[in-house]
């Protein structure tokens, strides 16, 4: 027979344990008031400064939208040599280039061109990257290590020349030019979401996913992606901006797109003869160019400074 | 999937090791564990941290890092062997089979997706059925684990909820496909302590009600000790005692379970009585003390303690086991207020 306080001992722990369970109810009552909507948490706004930023860029991508039926001069055609390279008039506001065309209308054919390059750009690199920077921070073995590799030797080589390489071989069109840059693209996108995704796979509520049954595919696409997807999107807007100013840069050093397709860069890159007599044919169209990076730089930051989640958040 | 023999315990494990290569040497977290579970039967597993009691649930359930990892032993799970299943069988297993209610549910919920697709995510993943059906399911589960007005919550996301509640949605979670074993790793520890006996006691009930096996592990003895059917000691990766939980409590024989209880506070103590501790730290798991693995810490140990290392002991008729050379006496009354 097993000596009785056995019993005895399991009975008073267990009372023990059961005084912890006292009843919260004035504190789960609140909790359940506030949770239930009675009092509304605030939703952060918008600074002034986002505010700002998001007009800029509405308006320029109605302005590039909207260019073929907006009152405004064709940007190759309608030239006048007879009134080359004027500063802006009330009636042409960024002036005339050297081959008398006007400067604001194309800046405005300029943007739609550009602004299409960057964006699909930075699209195919977001995609390509983005699944890349998924596996590689997933999988942490072979294939992740592999990957990584071949990120940062992509990241290694000078992109501006690997982008020139790429345009000098293929054709200085639109479609090679975005081509180039998307390929710049691709390493900068997957390593931030390699970063991103080695820690969020480390939480547990990864694990937990894999305890239910979840697959690699499923539990990549469910679990982690979502989470990564705010970091993925900050880093894009900014790279957006930095393939504008690659765009523009390839131009103006006379790689980029040929000079008769009207981008930022070619704008600036007829103005850049002209610089002493006017220069407002490279100066408006830069500004154009600072502003626009500016937003998406200022709008990538807002991106990760309201989806930065931090473990006390959780 | 389903059980072919009656006559094979639900889990079976024999001589289960894990072993992980680190910078500074080979961790030995888990070192030859041996135990049998019975379907509907509860394993308590104790131990205070860096015992190995965690990393031997995963490995049981597969859920370890596959590189760095040394496992050897076996685990049989209706008689068919899972240790070295690769993770495509296991899969199979996880959540349909077995599952896990984790430690802290604050991390253990997917912050940025809704409860409901949580909950749902699993059912339809195992069972073949409807999203419809699956959302039901999901409330029934909701109501079932104690959480009021279902329906809101599952819509909210994980940070609407306090820890009590997101832990039973963990427990929801668990249980959508009736595993036939739960692991829960210390599901009470991250919570606070007023809602951790309703925690443990949905836990149970679910347990009842569903036939699961469950292998509840924990540093307290005293979370244990109503709600265990056998309770294992663990220490330095290895069970130290072993017995049914009233042959345990009746005639504890190991000196670190002795001051496990010991240090556990009473309601009866009066007030500003000193907390009793083990003295010392956990041992070393790379390399661990010659001879018995408490004896640095053992009030009891003599020098064979140090030198030789004291097997598991065959079970009395009570099933009772345990690793010591100078066991404490039973006549011993051990204290209790």
């Amino acid at each position: 027979m097993l000596p009785d306080h056995g019993e005895e001992l399991i009975q008073t722990l267990a009372a023990d344990e059961r005084l912890h369970d006292v009843p919260t109810d004035a504190a789960t009552q609140h909790f359940a008031a506030v949770q239930a909507g009675s009092v509304k948490v605030k939703r952060k706004g918008f600074t002034v400064g986002a505010w700002l930023a998001m007009i800029w860029l509405a308006l320029l991508i109605a302005a590039a939208v909207l260019a073929p039926v907006l009152p405004i001069p064709d940007p190759i055609n309608d030239a006048d040599p007879t009134k080359a390279a004027q500063g802006p008039s009330w009636s042409h506001i960024f002036g005339l280039d050297g081959n008398g065309r006007d400067v604001f209308a194309r800046v405005i054919w300029g943007a739609r061109n550009s602004l299409f390059i960057a964006f699909v750009a930075v699209l195919s690199g977001f995609v390509l990257g983005g699944i890349l920077g998924l596996v590689a921070g997933y999988f942490k073995g072979r294939i992740g290590g592999a990957l990584g590799a071949l990120t940062d030797i992509l990241l290694a080589f000078p992109q501006l020349v690997l982008a020139l390489a790429v345009v000098s071989f293929l054709g200085r069109t639109v479609p090679n030019v975005t081509l180039a840059l998307g390929i710049v693209s691709i390493p900068i996108l997957s390593r931030i979401t390699r970063a991103s995704t080695l820690t969020w796979s480390e939480r547990e509520f990864v694990t937990a996913a894999r305890a239910q049954g979840a697959g690699h595919v499923r539990t990549m696409v469910r679990e982690v992606l979502p989470n990564v997807l705010p970091a993925m999107i900050s880093i894009a807007l900014l790279g957006i901006a930095v393939a504008i100013v690659a765009e523009a840069s390839l131009s103006i050093i006379g790689a980029g797109v040929k000079p008769d397709v009207t981008t930022w860069g070619n704008v600036i890159f007829a103005g850049q003869s002209f610089i002493r007599e006017a220069p407002s044919m490279v100066l408006l169209p830069s500004l154009v160019i600072f502003f626009t990076v500016f937003s998406l730089n200022y709008l990538g930051d807002v991106v990760r400074a309201r989806f930065d989640v931090r473990e006390s958040a959780l | 999937m389903t059980g072919m023999e009656t006559n094979e315990p639900l889990l079976v494990v024999e001589d289960l090791r894990t072993h992980f290569d680190t910078e500074r040497g080979l961790v030995r977290a888990v070192d030859g564990v041996t135990f049998t579970l019975e379907r509907g039967r509860t394993l308590g597993v104790v131990g205070e941290s860096g015992s190995g009691k965690t990393v031997l649930s995963r490995s049981i359930m597969g859920l370890l890092p596959k590189s760095g990892v040394q496992r050897s032993g076996s685990v049989r799970f209706e008689g068919v062997e899972l240790l070295g299943a690769d993770a495509g069988v296991m899969a199979d297993y996880w959540g349909d089979q077995m599952a896990m209610v984790f430690q802290d549910p604050m991390t253990s919920l997917n912050p940025v997706m809704r409860i409901g697709n949580q909950i749902t995510e699993g059912l339809r993943q195992h069972l073949d059925i409807s999203k419809d059906y699956a959302r039901e399911t999901a409330l029934t589960l909701l109501s079932s684990v104690g959480i009021p007005e279902p329906e809101r919550r599952l819509k909210q996301y994980p940070h609407e909820m306090s820890g009590g509640m997101r832990q039973r949605v963990m427990i929801a979670i668990a249980i959508a496909c009736g595993p036939k074993l739960l692991f829960a790793d210390e599901p009470t520890t991250a919570l606070d302590v007023t809602v951790q006996a309703q925690i443990l006691d949905l836990l149970q009930a679910q347990q009842r009600e569903r036939y699961m096996a469950m292998i509840l592990v924990t540093h307290d003895l005293g979370v244990v000790a109503g709600r265990a059917d056998e309770i294992a000691v663990m220490y330095a990766g290895r069970i130290v005692e072993k017995a049914p939980t009233k042959v345990l409590f009746a005639e504890m024989r190991h000196p670190y379970t002795e001051a496990l209880l010991a240090s556990i506070p009473k309601i009866a103590d009066p007030s500003h009585t000193r907390l009793q501790t083990i003295g010392g730290r956990p041992p070393n798991l790379i390399s661990p003390p010659v001879g018995c693995k408490f004896s640095p810490r053992c009030a009891y140990a003599q020098d064979r303690c140090h030198t030789e290392d004291p097997p598991l002991t065959e079970p009395d008729e009570h099933g009772h086991q345990f690793r010591c050379w100078y066991p404490v006496e039973i006549s011993k009354k051990p204290e209790v207020a």
